[in-house]
């Protein structure tokens, strides 16, 4: 293959012609599509509460979808995920309670996180999926590393990092690779070529023919894949995740796909985006294409979808209403997991606030608006 | 004079600097065609193109590294780092390089350059999005640090620190970037970064602060004066070097002082001005020297208001000092 070729499996724009990887059966297939399906269903209402201001921020991952439950569907439980903002899909591939992913949003008592971050940041430790960084890339070395402790305790356990193009000019992204392949790490790149880092485009993040041209100079495989063809992403990683699991150290996937979206409710790409370029993208949406394939395999009825739908709605609305309906953390809750004690010197903090708020009343909250 | 906002301001200074100099460049993410997150850099892209203001690959220790690499050439390179947060991986580049050009090479080489970075709370943007890590900086000898309170300020300093042969971080107090309208000056004209503000003169007692937290002091200094509590309020403007003497001037006036932040508390700026308070103006004291600050936590997402100091916690720390026997 050239650089520049990718890997597809289902021809597009998708009649059903093309073989569905081996091992996975019309079940399989259908829980794939129902993962995609539901992800856009959460990404839109996330997006609306954030427009009606009852969240604060909203990263979508529209026209990501095959890109990410191909990868999903090819990992084992025991996996481990150290995943971007960008991902959640396979959250919800791994049945993961919408009550999580809203209290989340909200910050609320109930969340997860104690509402210590923003939005889509989340830490999710039943499913492996650790706690997710602003910052771009840090996630790819820690990923390396432990990779390398299921190594060293002799697990089979693969550790899967996700970023997207602009990450691979992160110094985490250098760090993490070399070391993946001076360790032989079982470790699984996801670099999901979306065609932006926020308004900057992929071609002026590199002047390499492709990312997974990148793998070459760390010595390991880099595979580049049609980031909308769900079947082609799964293979490509169902190979990868053999080849991790039997020795064969890391390998960087490319899956080359297109935000349909905003980079976050912040941004309008209308302002550095061709109208064109996404419309050229929207005829591939990896939904419409999928689900022609289906259709195609006869796995795929208006009905069954219109129940998916319904489901989800409701699902949705539930814990939305559950999560708006729970209160902040507690104050002194601020305090909390700062170090493994709260120290002297944070309890006199967190007394003199208490103190002031017996004195003072409750401390107002002017709000402010996130901009990015 | 028009009114603008602060980031009407800094805009404007980074017009006319580029206009007055072709040494000018800017390179950062997503400065280009969308202008910066903010806008702050709105303009100028459509105007001097491609090669004088550059969108970058995602690498703040490449567009740091780089930077340097123009200010040793000659240029007076303003880099932005997207959000204070996101400087970390360029900090080596910061520290190691940019602040010890000039000392290393015994005065051979120089960084020209001024490092413009979003900081503070006040977005709802998490700990990623809100940290004021300016004691990181000011730590760090051969750096000039500093952070304007007002529009007017902004210009005037912006254009100071991008005209001036050493090395700035110039931390950008995001919640003031639209936060009021204030007259500004048309055209070229600088601030003095060696000079403290008096932003508000009063006898009873010194609050020093900076960035961000200056409206804040100022609205809990109007409060305090209907309780018949005269403030002085100093606006720092830079944090490395110092204007230790503006600062101990009022002390010796006033007797009483709280340094006021919004970073956490320990080994902070305010704890600089603290010991320096202590050590040169004991005689003057008439109370123990307060810290208004964050707390030694991170940066909370849902908790924000309770984490930043509000005018309350100013006003108590005012009555406390002002009230010690």
């Amino acid at each position: 293959m050239s650089e520049t070729e990718m890997l597809q499996v289902m021809d597009a724009p998708g009649k059903g012609k093309g073989k569905a990887p081996a091992g996975l059966k019309g079940d399989d297939l259908k829980a794939m599509f129902r993962a995609m399906f539901r992800t856009r269903l959460l990404d839109q209402r996330g997006m609306n509460l954030q427009r009606q201001g009852r969240i604060g921020f909203y990263v979508p991952s529209f026209g990501q979808e095959a890109s990410q439950i191909g990868a999903g569907y090819a990992m084992q439980d025991q996996d481990i995920l150290f995943p971007s903002y960008r991902v959640i899909s396979i959250a919800l591939l791994r049945n993961v309670d919408l009550n999580v992913i809203f209290n989340q949003a909200w910050g609320n008592a109930k969340d997860l996180c104690k509402g210590r971050q923003m939005p889509n940041h989340y830490a999710i430790p039943d499913i492996g999926w650790q706690s997710i960084s602003s910052p771009i890339g840090t996630q790819i070395s820690h990923a390396v590393g432990a990779a390398r402790a299921a190594q060293i305790r002799g697990e089979d356990k693969i550790s899967w990092a996700w970023f997207g193009d602009g990450g691979t000019s992160s110094n985490d992204f250098h760090a993490g690779m070399n070391f993946a392949g001076v360790w032989k790490s079982p470790c699984i790149f996801m670099c999901e070529n979306n065609h932006w880092a926020i308004s900057v485009p992929q071609e002026m993040q590199t002047a390499s023919q492709s990312f997974a041209a990148k793998a070459v100079a760390y010595g390991m495989p880099g595979i580049r894949v049609d980031g909308n063809d769900v079947l082609a992403v799964y293979e490509a990683c169902r190979e990868a995740r053999e080849r991790a699991a039997n020795g064969g150290g890391p390998t960087l996937i490319e899956t080359v796909t297109f935000r349909m979206g905003p980079h976050s409710s912040s941004d309008d790409p209308s302002k550095y985006q061709a109208q064109e370029l996404f419309e050229h993208w929207q005829e591939k949406d990896p939904i419409d294409r999928f689900r022609a394939w289906l259709k195609g395999k006869r796995l795929w009825t208006q009905k069954w979808e219109d129940e998916l739908k319904e489901e989800m709605l409701a699902e949705i609305a539930a814990a939305v209403e559950a999560a708006e309906s729970t209160p902040a953390p507690d104050v002194e809750t601020l305090f909390d997991d700062v170090w493994a004690e709260v120290p002297p010197m944070l309890v006199e903090q967190r007394e003199a606030l208490l103190d002031q708020i017996r004195r003072s009343g409750d401390i107002e909250d002017t709000g402010g608006a996130f901009p990015l | 004079m028009p009114k603008i906002t602060m980031l009407q301001a800094l805009n404007d200074a980074l017009h006319l600097a580029m206009e007055r100099d072709d040494d000018v460049v800017m390179l950062g993410e997503d400065i280009g065609k969308k202008g910066g997150v903010f806008g702050t850099t709105a303009g100028l892209h459509e105007k001097y193109g491609d090669m004088r203001v550059m969108d970058t690959p995602l690498s703040e220790c490449g567009i740091i590294g780089t930077a340097v690499g123009m200010a040793v050439y000659g240029l007076r390179p303003v880099p932005e780092i997207q959000f204070q947060d996101f400087i970390f991986p360029g900090f080596d580049q910061i520290v190691s390089e940019m602040a010890k050009m000039r000392y290393r090479s015994g005065g051979h080489f120089t960084c020209p350059m001024v490092v413009r970075t979003p900081s503070g709370g006040g977005i709802r943007g998490g700990h990623y999005h809100s940290q004021s890590g300016e004691a990181y900086f000011a730590h760090t000898p051969g750096l000039r640090v500093v952070m304007p309170s007002t529009p007017r300020e902004a210009k005037g300093l912006m254009l100071s620190a991008i005209f001036c042969d050493d090395p700035v971080i110039f931390l950008e107090p995001k919640a003031l970037y639209r936060h009021g309208k204030e007259e500004v000056e048309d055209g070229f004209f600088t601030i003095d970064m060696d000079k403290a503000r008096i932003a508000r003169d009063g006898k009873d007692v010194t609050v020093v602060s900076w960035g961000a937290m200056v409206p804040i002091c100022m609205d809990a200094a109007n409060e305090a004066a209907e309780k018949g509590i005269d403030v002085e309020i100093i606006d720092m403007r830079s944090m490395l070097p110092w204007d230790a003497e503006t600062v101990l001037e009022s002390v010796r006036k006033t007797g009483r002082c709280i340094a006021v932040q919004e970073a956490p508390r320990t080994c902070s700026f305010a704890s600089e001005i603290a010991a320096t308070v202590a050590e040169k103006a004991v005689d003057s004291l008439e109370a123990p020297v307060g810290r208004v600050s964050g707390f030694d936590t991170p940066f909370p997402y849902t908790l924000e208001h309770v984490y930043k100091p509000d005018k309350k916690r100013v006003i108590n720390a005012i009555e406390y000092v002002a009230n010690w026997q």
